[in-house]
């Protein structure tokens, strides 16, 4: 288990596709929602991510901040998220899962306690949005200490040699984001530009799984399956978004989306 | 307790990860950010030093701006308080109205600088956005205010200051439809077009750079204050330098050049909004738009709503900067009500001839708490930061009148 994220990538790899990583807000639109809707999806998924809602989320397009919103407004609060996961990890113990979120949130529950409380409840790896090398260099280690996986994330404008130095200092997992823009925008760059950059990273580390997230959808996900994962994340909560406004039930509809996309990838 | 070093400006005394005290500021950003702004950090670094860009920066100051602004004794005040001597700072006088003017003005000579088409910033109560889409026009450059709608529809004239312009006003309809909104919707634009946009943001606030392009900007006031002081009196006499607090800025500007003074000569003292206090309240840190600093939030650590019937005050968080003048002891802060702030502005402007905006009347109500209290050698000045058409409608539907 405590490899369950390398193990993730690897069964992926046996098949020869990339990992499939959905990202959406623990509690939107309800705590038992979320929780529904990351079960029913998590048969097509290598890992799931958690994000947890902030206020304030100055890296987030539209969708992600209506799902924060939306999830905020019921009430969500950190110690729900993990007993959410907690209750997720009872029935799923193999498939990894990640928190993504704004350093606020860690900084005022405490760091500590913080980290504790994930291993407490099986969380496999952190993403921390606005906590970027090297001012992230100890929180790091304080995850690698209590085996949670910290992800590292590389951007376009990220310089080769500050990429080495993320590189060198990361975990399993890398995450690079696709093109310059907060998440859910459409593809700026194109496909060839975005595998271009995705080579110079695994060039510096082969061995590193790195996973290319922010504007894919059920329409760019194909063209870019020669990575090791592949992260979708507002097309997820814009179909929340949908279902709620046309009163259908999320769960089934981004049941059916996360398959669509899984067999694109396939 | 924190130190504050001597001779070293306020804005240099942070660690290489940006951090004051150990404490505040730093650079809490998305991985897209950290290359535009360690560019701009450079660039920065070598504009402040650079004798052409800093002859540039006082021409645009003198002849743009319109040079120094003015001080001078309110002797009807002074006289109906009967206490302290109270002068006033007059940085309303400058042309665009508000301490904004050097900020915007430093932000559109550095955006030609740095090669950049865009320039895009936040604004609360309008000073900023309006006095950055004038600094655009004169320099060529397309420029992008983002606003809370809420503020739009209370701060209109300065819209129409921005709209004639030529600048883009981006209405911000999310949270509390106001300034902290406002900033992280202009954050996110520059996450997504860092690679041709100026990121200025509207006070001492953000990520290291941004505050210490903003403080280093509004230093002018001190620098003529200092020096109108000396030509007055011949001397520094015992001060208090009252300013209001919004993000900081122009308290920043005000107190700079007199911060290696010792608190019992030269006294900060800070006032802000009641209700969007964090530095008067002892809010907890947090991190809020790129920076760790005195916060107003939940106990879950949600950034809280504030209350301020000025816009440019209705801010949860405040300069990481004050952050270390607080707890170095340097300065004090306190708050003072919308109410107060109106009666104020009632009184001031029954006795003297400045119009102050609403986010002034509230350093203005603290120095007439303070006046009474202290002896005619005590000096009060207070920086009157605004200038109030912009709040007319707002003063005439509290107050039932705005004076000629």
């Amino acid at each position: 288990m405590k490899n369950s994220i390398n193990n993730a990538f690897k069964v992926a790899k046996k098949e020869n596709r990339p990992a499939l990583i959905s990202y959406t807000v623990c509690g939107d639109n309800t705590k038992d929602k979320s929780l529904q809707i990351l079960n029913s999806i998590s048969k097509d998924l290598d890992i799931a991510e958690w994000g947890i809602p902030h206020n304030c989320p100055t890296a987030d397009g539209k969708d992600i901040q209506n799902s924060s919103y939306r999830a905020l407004k019921n009430g969500i609060r950190l110690n729900d998220i993990f007993k959410l996961v907690k209750r997720f990890k009872k029935t799923k113990p193999s498939k990894p899962i990640i928190l993504m979120g704004y350093y606020q949130m860690i900084f005022n529950y405490g760091e500590k306690k913080f980290i504790r409380k994930c291993k407490e409840s099986g969380v496999d790896g952190l993403i921390v949005v606005d906590l970027s090398f090297p001012d992230n260099k100890n929180f790091a280690k304080l995850c690698k200490g209590n085996s949670i996986c910290f992800v590292q994330l590389i951007a376009p404008t990220t310089t080769v040699k500050r990429m080495r130095e993320i590189i060198r200092s990361s975990h399993e997992m890398i995450y690079m984001i696709s093109t310059i823009s907060t998440t859910g925008s459409a593809l700026k760059y194109s496909i060839k530009r975005i595998i271009k950059n995705y080579n110079v990273i695994k060039k510096i580390k082969p061995s590193k799984n790195v996973v290319i997230g922010f504007g894919i959808t059920e329409k760019t996900i194909s063209s870019l399956r020669s990575a090791d994962g592949l992260v979708v994340g507002s097309a997820i909560c814009r179909e929340i978004t949908r279902s709620l406004k046309d009163r259908q039930n999320p769960v089934t509809n981004v049941s059916k989306l996360v398959r669509k996309l899984k067999n694109k990838i396939i | 307790m924190i130190k504050l070093k001597k001779k070293t400006p306020l804005i240099d005394q942070h660690d290489k990860f940006g951090f004051y005290g150990n404490k505040f500021g730093g650079n809490y950003c998305a991985e897209t950010m950290r290359k535009p702004i360690e560019d701009l950090s450079k660039l920065f670094e070598k504009l402040r030093k650079d004798r052409k860009f800093l002859k540039k920066r006082d021409h645009y100051f003198k002849y743009y701006l319109g040079g120094e602004t003015p001080f001078f004794k309110l002797e009807n005040l002074t006289r109906h308080l009967g206490g302290a001597q109270i002068w006033c700072k007059d940085v309303s006088a400058i042309n665009g109205d508000a301490h904004k003017a050097y900020h915007a003005t430093v932000n559109a000579l550095i955006c030609k600088e740095s090669g950049k088409r865009y320039i895009a910033g936040d604004t609360g109560a309008g000073m900023f956005g309006k006095n950055l889409a004038m600094a655009a026009k004169k320099m060529n450059l397309k420029c992008k205010i983002f606003m809370g709608t809420k503020d739009i529809s209370r701060q209109a004239p300065n819209v129409k200051f921005m709209r004639d312009a030529g600048a883009e006003v981006v209405p911000v309809d999310s949270g509390s439809k106001t300034l902290v909104d406002a900033v992280s919707e202009c954050m996110r634009h520059y996450v997504s077009n860092c690679d041709n946009t100026h990121l200025a943001v509207g006070s001492a606030i953000g990520c290291n750079i941004f505050l210490k392009i903003c403080a280093w900007s509004t230093s002018q006031i001190s620098r003529e204050l200092k020096k109108q002081l000396i030509k007055e009196f011949g001397e520094i006499p015992k001060l208090k330098l009252i300013n209001v607090i919004g993000g900081g800025s122009s308290a920043l500007g005000f107190w700079n050049e007199f911060i290696d003074y010792d608190k019992k000569h030269v006294e900060l003292v800070g006032v802000e909004a009641k209700y969007a206090a964090p530095l008067s309240t002892n809010a907890k840190v947090a991190i809020l738009h790129g920076a760790a600093q005195y916060c107003l939030t939940d106990k879950e650590g949600q950034i809280a709503e504030t209350h301020s019937l000025s816009a440019g005050l209705d801010y949860p968080g405040s300069s990481p900067l004050h952050g270390l003048l607080k707890d170095s002891g340097r300065a004090r802060y306190t708050n003072a009500s919308d109410k107060e702030a109106l009666d104020a502005f009632k009184l001031i402007t029954k006795l003297e001839d400045i119009r102050p905006s609403l986010e002034p009347a509230h350093a203005w109500s603290e120095c007439i708490r303070l006046a009474p209290k202290l002896k005619k050698s005590d000096v009060l000045i207070v920086n009157n930061c605004g200038k109030g058409y912009k709040d007319k409608k707002i003063y005439i539907e509290q107050l039932g009148y705005y004076p000629k």
